[in-house]
């Protein structure tokens, strides 16, 4: 038997099925690390109901304090699910499987967008998981279908800068160790945002931060949408932030995992 | 051209250290090629750049004609490779691995399900087929790599130490399966440090070390020119050594380990041997008959080694 004949369909063609083949196969990994999963899961859930039921009878916010939370909260867990992106790539480049890769017609661009796609999925399941945990405690969205959409877009499009800004950090990262610490920051990022308290409270140096950082629009505009209050300029804000990230992120990932790689 | 993989002058260094030092080697089709060497002797970065993954810093590298920095889609298409650790993934299935890798070797779904089916059967691992590789056993995860490799029925394929950690008898299972392989016209490069290995397996061997290929030729050819095995016997009395010398005056003294070892060319000169500490009444402790390894490969090598290297 002679080799595989070259197959005249376009890049474009095995660009998406080579990525739907690696993100199955993320997402079966995943499934199987039965640990790692109830983690992924059941934080975001754990830290909603810490806010509510712990911090959230201390906390004056406008309106109720459930209705402010969660839009935090399902930011937080989008952010967080998209960070393992990381550590599941960086694992893949430190380990042989990536000289398998590297050695077959496959792109490793289907790689990256592999490890996206399966955060994209694996995080929409566990942001659903916290809005009906949400409802059950009395989140009260007011949003009309149309606004329901958006505020899923806005999701959409932060899950896809924090899984190529995660690209990024796992390209670089030379132990799975150090891609973990990516996802600790991006957990605590929403802390220093208007997830949890409104940032006039903050003190003044961590008041500029909060209200200038990109996760501030991101939950500005999903909270608006959901409880149908003024969106003000935190669309456009969120989509230039999410958008400039994803740009800046893919060619730099692509960048740098060539001179990774091929020395 | 009819060589399977063409090296020419090939250079590559990791900063300051010199890791190929220029060079050449050509595999004809459908042979399977022994690259012999200890650590560090350049074998893996050389397997590295056949597969496209590394570049290189000079010369020309040719895998079934295509070249692998102007033309490395094709070689991909052409290679299958086996690094000398296990890719697959041990949270799937045997089966799930095949499929995969075959979908990303770009076979279609019917072509791949076959394929998967085609090598699980020939590698032994039917039974096994629905279970993680997690609980696999080295000789049948290394077994599965391999299969790995032929997924796209690759005309060319790199085995990069592809016994290291086995078992003997699994050791004997990998090499019937290799052995199987070339003699349906796979062009096999495989790296070793076992001479015993690229001698049970390969038509040709070269001996790489410090980044250059030191010797080559067939393992009848090369065993020539190393030597033969060598007898040793181990004295009871250190006072006898003399005696011993004079009855075999090939020998070689070790006066502190109190022993005397022969290099044989035969059975007759063991037996003659013996016969003569025996008759002397010269005591043994212990004797031993080694073949050569590695180590009598490099000191026999490297001793000629300004005539055989470079070109």
């Amino acid at each position: 038997m002679t080799a595989t004949s070259p197959t005249n369909r376009s890049q474009i063609f095995w660009l998406i099925a080579d990525t739907s083949a690696l993100a199955g196969r993320s997402i079966r990994l995943e499934l199987r690390r039965l640990d790692g999963l109830l983690v992924t899961v059941l934080l975001p859930v754990l830290i909603l109901l810490v806010f509510v039921y712990i911090f959230g009878g201390a906390l004056r916010t406008p309106g109720s304090y459930v209705d402010y939370v969660v839009p935090g909260v399902v930011v937080l867990t989008c952010g967080y699910g998209a960070s393992l992106t990381a550590t599941a790539l960086t694992q893949d480049l430190t380990t042989p499987t990536i000289d398998r890769l590297r050695s077959l017609p496959a792109s490793p661009a289907a790689l990256f967008a592999g490890h996206v796609t399966a955060a994209l999925l694996r995080t929409l399941f566990s942001a659903t998981l916290v809005l009906v945990v949400a409802v059950g405690l009395g989140f009260g969205a007011v949003a009309s279908p149309r606004a329901w959409l958006a505020a899923v877009a806005v999701t959409l499009l932060y899950i896809l800068a924090i899984g190529w800004a995660s690209v990024l950090v796992g390209v670089i990262a030379r132990s799975v160790e150090a891609a973990g610490g990516f996802s600790f920051f991006v957990l605590f990022l929403p802390y220093l945002s208007s997830g949890f308290v409104p940032p006039e409270t903050l003190p003044t140096a961590l008041r500029a931060f909060a209200e200038n950082q990109p996760l501030t629009p991101v939950i500005e505009s999903v909270r608006a949408l959901l409880l149908g209050t003024d969106l003000g300029n935190h669309g456009w804000k969120a989509t230039m932030w999410c958008t400039s990230i994803v740009v800046l992120a893919i060619p730099a990932s692509a960048r740098l995992f060539n001179r990774r790689t091929r020395q | 051209m009819d060589a399977a993989v063409q090296v020419e002058d090939l250079q590559k260094s990791f900063g300051d250290r010199v890791v190929l030092d220029g060079v050449d080697l050509a595999i004809s089709r459908g042979t399977i090629f022994g690259l012999l060497g200890p650590n560090g002797a350049g074998k893996t970065t050389l397997v590295r750049i056949l597969a496209t993954l590394l570049r290189f810093d000079a010369g020309r590298v040719r895998v079934d004609g295509y070249d692998v920095v102007g033309q490395a889609a094709a070689v991909r298409r052409t290679i299958g490779l086996t690094g000398q650790y296990a890719s697959v993934d041990d949270l799937l299935t045997g089966q799930e691995n095949l499929f995969l890798l075959g979908r990303l070797a770009h076979l279609d779904r019917g072509r791949a399900r076959r394929r998967t089916a085609e090598l699980l059967t020939r590698f032994d691992l039917e039974q096994v087929a629905g279970m993680r590789v997690g609980t696999y056993s080295g000789g049948m995860r290394r077994r599965l790599d391999l299969a790995a490799s032929l997924i796209a029925a690759p005309p060319v394929v790199f085995l990069d130490e592809p016994t290291t950690g086995l078992d003997p008898r699994s050791r004997r299972n990998l090499w019937g399966v290799i052995r199987g392989l070339a003699s349906e016209g796979t062009t096999i490069l495989l790296t070793t440090q076992h001479l015993e290995e690229a001698d049970a397996l390969a038509d040709e061997i070269a001996v790489l070390d410090h980044g250059l290929v030191v010797t080559r030729g067939t393992p009848g050819q090369l065993k020539a020119r190393i030597g033969a095995e060598r007898f040793t016997a181990h004295l009871e009395v250190a006072a006898d050594l003399d005696r011993a010398a004079r009855l075999l005056p090939t020998a070689s003294l070790d006066a502190q380990a109190r022993t005397v070892t022969v290099p044989l060319s035969g059975p007759d000169e063991l037996r003659s041997a013996l016969n003569a500490l025996s008759e002397a009444g010269i005591a043994l402790t212990r004797t031993q008959v080694t073949a050569p390894t590695l180590d009598d490969v490099f000191f026999a090598v490297t001793s000629t080694a300004n005539s055989e290297t470079r070109r």
